[in-house]
């Protein structure tokens, strides 16, 4: 490919970083090339920002390697960087006008006067703000703050400028311009952009390769086509544009069964009868009459784009949603048709679906038929069933057996929502407590980076006996 | 209109409270005994040029003090752990919750000969009385006031926005950079306020330089103290001059911190 023949200009390593204990980064690895327009992209809280900050030298990471052009720069100072940031809210300096705003960091590097006069007039006029120098900055309107900003980093001829989330504050309609007007001034300069966003669209749009993160890990890095048509897993295919996600077995190799139908498709190397995650996007669904369709359902919502219509199929249980230029009625029963190569077959985001613990009884009542064990340092109840103190458990939850508690009080509290994805019928929620992760499934939308308390229900869980308790004699 | 009428308030009372004492003090200032329009007030309150200057002088000095020690302090505090700033601006407080008289009388006891200072010192050898001297007075101001600097300036401090901090740090400025062109410029309008508060109660003050000063460090403010009641016309004329000094002074600050903030 042609854009591995570029040198790297920035790499990290095995990048690890906690705040207050809690992992922010877990173990990053990421090459970026020069002149290259790579956007981080990622929820909040994916540590995203945090990874722009270890480039730009306002933290170090706790342990990897940032190399910098060969060298490792990881307690380098930011202003011994050869790296320039445009900030998310710009931090102009409010006490200097547009001119000495943008001719900052060339006065600290000493130039001639008539030079950065020169250097400054030329930038203001490559960000469209020529005759702006001498207007104070608070006077400005939002996108010329940030065109300010831009040239700010500009000016200074950094190997790197970073870009953290610039256009965030920015009305839609001047967004859209932004992205362009970014794209156009990579390209002319030649610099490599790093940039920050939540925002999937800008992804796709600007950059040359995205970075998908969440929660401190890199879930894929490719070209914009790469991550929306060939996401690795269920986690990026819900980020990145709209998606049915589906639980499928793979039958074998280029057999896929969805929704209980079998259907053709052109992955292969998952292995014989193993449960997936499978993308189909909604553009890709075509509508048939019911007796061509590979898949049969019924309209329940019609809802015109302007380009297109969009539908929401019902499939059984499983709700769908199909993009199309011509429209059907509500409660018409149409047949949905995929072209092998539109099915793209996924890993499951866990290794597992039941939710298995194993443990040993700490303490039990036979006439009140409850059990206690330990888990993460916290005492579980199990109402409903008994076996005597020292029994070594296996207990399996399936995901349906785990809720959030509303009244706050759960069986283990702060547990992170790493990931929601929905399924078409439920949320398959990932969660996060000290140890491990746990599956959930869930009707209502939850919100994804916040910790929430954990709930078993024991009456829906399987118990198996390892090892019988001793007897005490 | 509505916001107008809620003024009305307040306006009444400055009419009240402001405009008509001062307007008063005018009539005072430029009649004699009869009633009659007479400059010889001013000519009185001439005899007192000197207090006059050395008042101003003390406060000048009193005010950079203040600025020398407040500055430095205000920029330590905001670089500490939020829960310590807290802790440090109340111990700075605490002493201005106690009577001002009574703290001025804390430091002639301890200025005083047979006072800790003199105690302490005649060990070494050194005998005297470090009371009754313009640098008592000097040290009495900057211990009253020092807090009225100190506020406004580590105000400011601690509103400066971290982003431009690190702005000046990517931009390439060292430590000594981000202070001289961002956090000093930013902090200009504390400065500012800072000397205003220090400067003119300083310049207008009594009763710190009657018991810690000598004979010669009386102020202007001890005089308008001992004369008003003996000749209102002279004491009202003294107000008058002071004021008109004190006027000159906020509008070359302003002046100046205008120029600071564009430049």
């Amino acid at each position: 490919m042609e854009q591995s023949a570029k040198k790297v200009i920035v790499s990290l390593k095995d990048i690890f970083l906690r705040f207050d204990g809690e992992v922010i980064l877990n173990h990053i690895n990421l090459d970026i090339r020069e002149k290259e327009f790579v956007t981080i992209l990622g929820p909040s809280g994916c540590g995203k920002t945090t990874t722009l900050r270890i480039i730009g030298g306002f933290l170090e990471p706790e342990s990897g390697d940032v190399i910098f052009d060969g060298e490792r720069i990881n307690s380098l100072p930011p202003n011994k960087r050869n790296v320039n940031t445009v900030f998310q809210k710009y931090s102009l300096f409010p006490h200097l006008n547009v001119y000495d705003n943008v001719a900052f960091g060339l006065k600290l590097k000493k130039l001639p006067k008539d030079e950065i006069r020169r250097k400054v007039k030329h930038m203001l006029a490559v960000v469209d703000l020529k005759g702006y120098e001498k207007r104070p900055v608070q006077k400005l309107s939002g996108g010329q703050q940030q065109r300010v900003a831009i040239a700010r980093a500009l000016v200074c001829d950094p190997k790197i400028i970073l870009l953290d989330e610039p256009l965030g504050a920015l009305d839609l309609q001047l967004r859209k311009d932004m992205q362009m007007e970014l794209k156009e001034i990579q390209k002319s300069t030649q610099k490599t952009f790093i940039y920050v966003t939540h925002d999937q669209e800008e992804a796709l749009t600007m950059s040359d390769r995205v970075v998908v993160m969440n929660n401190g890990v890199i879930e894929q890095i490719g070209t914009p086509e790469e991550v929306y048509n060939e996401p690795v897993n269920a986690f990026v295919a819900d980020f990145i544009g709209e998606a049915n996600i589906l639980n499928g077995t793979m039958i074998d190799d280029c057999r896929i069964r969805i929704l209980g139908k079998e259907l053709e498709c052109v992955d292969k190397g998952f292995g014989k009868n193993a449960p997936v995650d499978v993308v189909i996007r909604p553009e890709d669904m075509m509508l048939t009459t019911p007796e061509q369709g590979q898949l049969v359902g019924v309209v329940e919502k019609v809802t015109f784009k302007g380009v297109h219509y969009e539908m929401s199929v019902r499939c059984g249980k499983c709700e769908l949603l199909v993009h199309s230029t011509s429209s059907a009625k509500i409660g018409e029963t149409v047949g949905m048709r995929v072209v092998p190569f539109n099915i793209q077959i996924m890993n499951k985001l866990l290794p597992f679906y039941d939710n298995i613990i194993e443990t040993e009884v700490i303490s039990s009542s036979e006439d009140e038929n409850w059990l206690e064990f330990t888990l993460e340092k916290e005492t579980v109840r199990a109402e409903g069933h008994f076996y005597p103190a020292g029994t070594k458990l296996r207990i399996t939850l399936p995901p349906e057996a785990l809720s959030l508690a509303g009244d706050g009080d759960g069986d283990l509290q702060d547990v992170y929502i790493e990931s929601v994805v929905y399924k078409g019928e439920h949320n398959e929620i990932i969660l996060e407590s000290d140890e491990r992760k746990w599956l959930m499934l869930s009707d209502t939308d939850e919100q994804v980076a916040t910790y929430v308390p954990l709930n078993f229900d024991f009456s829906k869980a399987g118990f198996e006996v390892l090892e019988a308790a001793a007897s005490e004699g | 209109m509505k916001s107008k009428k809620l003024a009305i308030p307040y306006m009444l009372w400055m009419l009240v409270f402001t405009m008509i004492p001062l307007v008063m003090i005018g009539f005072t200032a430029f009649t004699d005994n009869s009633g009659s329009f007479s400059l010889s007030a001013f000519a009185d309150a001439f005899q007192y040029t000197n207090v006059f200057l050395k008042s101003l002088w003390i406060a000048l000095i009193s005010t950079i003090i203040c600025l020398i020690i407040a500055y430095p302090l205000a920029y330590m505090i905001s670089q500490m752990k939020k829960s310590t700033q807290n802790t440090v601006i109340m111990l700075v407080m605490i002493p201005m919750w106690m009577n001002f008289l009574l703290r001025i009388y804390a430091w002639v006891l301890l200025l005083q000969s047979g006072g800790p200072l003199d105690t302490l010192l005649s060990a070494i050898g050194i005998h005297g009385n470090y009371n009754n001297n313009t640098v008592a007075v000097i040290v009495g101001m900057v211990y009253e006031y020092m807090p009225f600097m100190l506020l406004p300036i580590y105000t400011v401090m601690g509103k400066i926005d971290v982003g431009l901090i690190e702005a000046a740090q990517d931009l390439g400025s060292n430590k000594v950079a981000v202070f001289r062109k961002v956090i000093f410029p930013l902090s200009v309008p504390g400065i500012i306020s800072g000397i205003t508060m220090v400067f003119v109660p300083t310049a207008s003050t009594f009763v710190v330089a009657q018991y810690l000063g000598g004979t010669d460090d009386i102020m202007i403010g001890d005089v308008i103290d001992k004369i008003f009641f003996a000749n209102n016309h002279t004491g009202a004329a003294i107000s008058l001059v002071l004021m008109v000094f004190i006027l000159i002074f906020l509008v070359l600050m302003n002046l100046f911190g205008d120029e600071e903030a564009i430049a």
